[in-house]
């Protein structure tokens, strides 16, 4: 259960490029390429869905997908040491 | 900044919109000679830049100049490549900012805004940047722009004049909540070249400032504080080359205020042809042009660096610097110990620890035509 909101930091822009064919995060005088999976999560972030709706949403396009909540929770853990996301 | 893309694109667009600038920093990296530049481009052919580089996988914009802010029309520039999908940063010195332009920029669609200082009190800064009110001005532009929303970085050009503040430096920019603070150490291009002897600081500055740097990094990171600080040190106390601009022609484009598109924005020094956006399309001139290929992998290479095992980490360093110190800009970057001509930088160190006359060329468009006449 994790009922936090999630939000991209101000500092921060998710965009798709495609000149790249990917997500990318842009910032002050650089970008970070994203993953599939980071951008699968990333993109759902908008300052409503907690992190659990986020999962949920997840696992109903990835059914199969294993041990799926507990890589979203090492995402939102790491996207925040990069301050990349912040808690409403 | 930038992982590294699959392909050679252009991601990074500096678009140097004028020459002109209130300041006369003598360490500005303008070509020395930039009063003799042609005409500014049209807003309409900046545009027709913005829209070709995009198309091309350009992704972040810098307006920069000179002061990009003496251009009137900075705020259709920035609307227009808004639009278009880039990351907008704002490269100014905060002369001639105010509340509602930084409001109207914002509206346009402003990423970021970065100033820069020249020192952290009113006295250094004025005898660096040659203005007065330039320091009151922009501690209070710095703070309207976090008081409008914006992410700031603050640069801070580190010389031998300044860099013993390097404390008062970090606590003022803690202060005014800057969100990344860039302590450059000057490099020697342009006009910091032409004042080497004056600004280059001491290697005991230079490992004092490091110190001091790392320490408040610990101190912040220990109290959650988001301010990220970037220490650039300077080559001339390295003894391998930065691989420079991260290889020619495979990130960055600059194009200059009279339209000359070059691989970054001191190779107009060299003797190259480099294509000018009024004659050619930015495809062409990024793939096909000789300026723009020259440099490019490592056919170009003369010994030591030709059979060098180091060759991929650096591709032989700076060709400007090679150029300015050695007059042959095949040279391995002489701040290479293995270069041939890593004395002239082992000397340029050691004048740092004798007395260093102070005077300095101040960069004005007066002393920019002794430049181009001379």
């Amino acid at each position: 259960m994790n009922a936090a909101v999630p939000v991209i930091n101000r500092m921060f822009r998710l965009q798709w490029e495609e000149a790249q064919e990917a997500w990318v995060l842009l910032y002050p005088e650089g970008m970070v390429q994203l993953n599939a999976s980071a951008a699968e999560i990333l993109t759902r972030v908008d300052g409503q869905k907690t992190i659990e709706e986020i999962q949920r949403e997840l696992l109903t396009k990835y059914p199969e997908a294993e041990g799926l909540e507990q890589d979203v929770n090492d995402f939102f853990a790491h996207a925040q040491t990069l301050n990349w996301i912040r808690y409403v | 900044m930038f992982e590294t893309a699959k392909r050679r694109q252009p991601l990074w667009l500096l678009a140097e919109l004028t020459y002109k600038c209130p300041l006369q920093c003598p360490y500005c990296s303008n070509p020395l000679d930039f009063a003799s530049a042609g005409q500014e481009l049209t807003t309409e052919q900046w545009i027709d830049v913005f829209r070709q580089a995009r198309k091309m996988g350009a992704a972040q914009l810098g307006f920069s100049g000179g002061e990009p802010l003496v251009r009137q029309d900075l705020e259709i520039l920035i609307a227009e490549a808004r639009r278009l999908g880039y990351y907008t940063n704002l490269i100014t010195s905060g002369i001639g900012l105010n509340a509602q332009r930084i409001a109207h920029f914002h509206d346009a669609g402003l990423d970021h805004i970065q100033v820069s200082f020249q020192a952290s009190d009113e006295e250094v800064n004025q005898m660096l940047s040659g203005s007065a009110k330039a320091f009151a001005q922009k501690l209070k532009m710095a703070r309207e722009v976090k008081a409008q929303g914006y992410p700031m970085v603050l640069n801070f050009v580190t010389h031998r004049h300044n860099i013993d503040q390097i404390d008062r430096i970090i606590e003022l920019c803690v202060e005014l909540e800057a969100d990344y603070v860039e302590l450059a150490t000057c490099q020697y291009y342009g006009w910091a070249f032409e004042n080497r002897e004056a600004l280059l600081p001491t290697r005991a500055q230079l490992e004092r400032a490091e110190r001091i740097t790392n320490e408040y990094r610990e101190r912040l990171a220990a109290q959650g504080h988001p301010i990220k600080l970037i220490f650039v040190t300077p080559d001339y106390y390295e003894e391998r080359p930065k691989k420079c601009m991260n290889g020619w022609g495979e990130l960055f484009l600059t194009v200059t205020p009279d339209g000359t598109a070059l691989p970054c924005h001191s190779a107009r020094m060299l003797p190259l042809t480099f294509p000018n956006v009024k004659d050619h399309s930015l495809s062409h001139i990024w793939n096909d042009s000789e300026g723009f290929n020259y440099f490019r992998g490592k056919g170009w290479m003369k010994e030591p660096c030709r059979s060098c095992d180091e060759q991929d980490d650096d591709l032989g360093g700076c060709r400007c610097q090679a150029y300015m110190l050695t007059g042959d800009m095949h040279n391995a970057d002489p701040v290479c110990a293995k270069s041939e001509h890593h004395s002239l930088i082992v000397e340029a160190r050691l004048a740092a620890e004798g007395d260093v006359s102070t005077a300095m060329t101040f960069r004005n468009e007066r002393n920019s035509r002794v430049f181009f006449k001379g």
